[in-house]
């Protein structure tokens, strides 16, 4: 039965047969839907990331326009360089993944590695530079709620810095645990990919770890205009 | 079924325009930031949201395939923004129309108990008005 099963999900006869035995699911009709299915399932995952991120960003908009001085104010000591860099580097970082997909997909394992491994390479720099940017915050004395100390504000003794850091903290910290999230499943794949277990019958989890990796780029497309760029 | 050397052409292709992606992205990334040095007032906020909106766009058309990809996916993806686009009207609608940013329950008990209008009370007496206040 499985060899007529895979037969008709690869008419072609192609030379990655055994992998559809090997990955098909017996109850799906075939490989495609299987596939289908788990983007889905992806998707929807995806949706309730956006909505997550979605009420802090709401959040957010409501404190600036609550504390809309503070909140200008606080944003000057956030590193614009900093920010605009990581940009690059998510940007780039997306390049790369969507290639290893394509490179998945096509059959070329070695390359498909090297892709995830750059991935991987640029989620490292993206953490390293938000470390560096929160071990500036810490010693300024910039920090959420209670722990804020920092002196010299135009408004002294305004709840609106500490709120400011508050969401600073929250949302690229919540934003930076996705990125090392990414960054292991990364690894993971690029190590599976060099031993040859994905190609174009199946990679099913390249190509949805890279539509999370994709997410998480398009956060922080949103991320640096509203923290390092408002006036 | 396409030859490899079809293949081979169409993931160019392919290749090619993801790199016409991130180049485009790269270049709004240049945009936006040398659009928050020039002062336009409100406008820079809406500068900003406006490209970031063009590049989540293009990442989620070609990064995240929904430009090829069955349409169900891109349904899901719409659905969710359409649902956080809701979240965001009611929120405007609620902070636009009032008065005191602080919700009531966080003002001091004193300024809470404050009683209704005096000629309110006896012109809606009848029972159902009356009722809900007694609590169980």
């Amino acid at each position: 039965m499985s060899t007529t099963t895979a037969d008709l999900q690869n008419p072609q006869g192609d030379e990655h047969l055994d992998d559809v035995s090997h990955h098909h699911q017996h109850h799906f009709a075939t490989m495609e839907q299987q596939f289908d299915t788990s983007k889905i399932g992806m998707w929807l995952f995806l949706v309730t990331e956006v909505l997550t991120f979605g009420g802090l960003f709401v959040g957010f908009g409501l404190m600036q326009n609550r504390y809309p001085r503070e909140f200008v104010e606080a944003h000057e000591h956030l590193q614009r360089l900093a920010g605009a860099t990581n940009t690059v580097v998510l940007l780039v970082s997306s390049f790369t993944m969507v290639m290893g997909v394509l490179a998945a997909r096509t059959n070329q394992a070695a390359k498909c590695a090297r892709y995830l491994w750059i991935t991987v390479g640029c989620a490292a720099i993206f953490m390293c530079i938000k470390a560096y940017e929160y071990t500036h915050k810490y010693e300024e004395g910039l920090l959420p709620g209670y722990f804020y100390h920092h002196h010299g504000d135009l408004i002294p003794g305004s709840h609106g810095y500490s709120t400011f850091f508050s969401f600073y903290f929250m949302m690229t910290g919540l934003h930076g645990l996705h990125v090392m999230i990414g960054a292991v499943l990364l690894a993971w794949l690029a190590v599976r990919a060099k031993r040859g277990e994905f190609n174009s019958v199946y990679y099913t989890p390249v190509d949805l770890v890279g539509l999370f990796w994709h997410l998480v780029d398009m956060i922080w497309i949103y991320l640096f205009p509203l923290y390092y760029l408002i006036k | 079924m396409s030859t490899h050397n079809e293949h081979a052409t169409d993931a160019k292709a392919e290749a090619r325009s993801y790199t016409l992606t991130l180049t485009m992205l790269l270049i709004l990334t240049v945009i936006t930031v040398g659009a928050s040095y020039i002062d336009f007032g409100q406008g820079n906020i809406v500068i900003a949201l406006t490209i970031a909106t063009v590049k989540a766009t293009l990442v989620a058309l070609f990064f995240m395939h929904l430009a090829h990809d069955k349409p169900v996916n891109g349904l899901i993806a719409v659905g969710g923004f359409i649902f956080l686009g809701l979240f965001i009207m009611f929120d405007l609608i609620d902070i636009n129309t009032r008065r005191d940013a602080v919700p009531q329950i966080l003002h001091p008990p004193a300024t809470q108990a404050v009683a209704p209008p005096a000629g309110a009370a006896p012109a809606a007496a009848p029972a159902p008005a009356a009722a809900p206040a007694k609590k169980e």
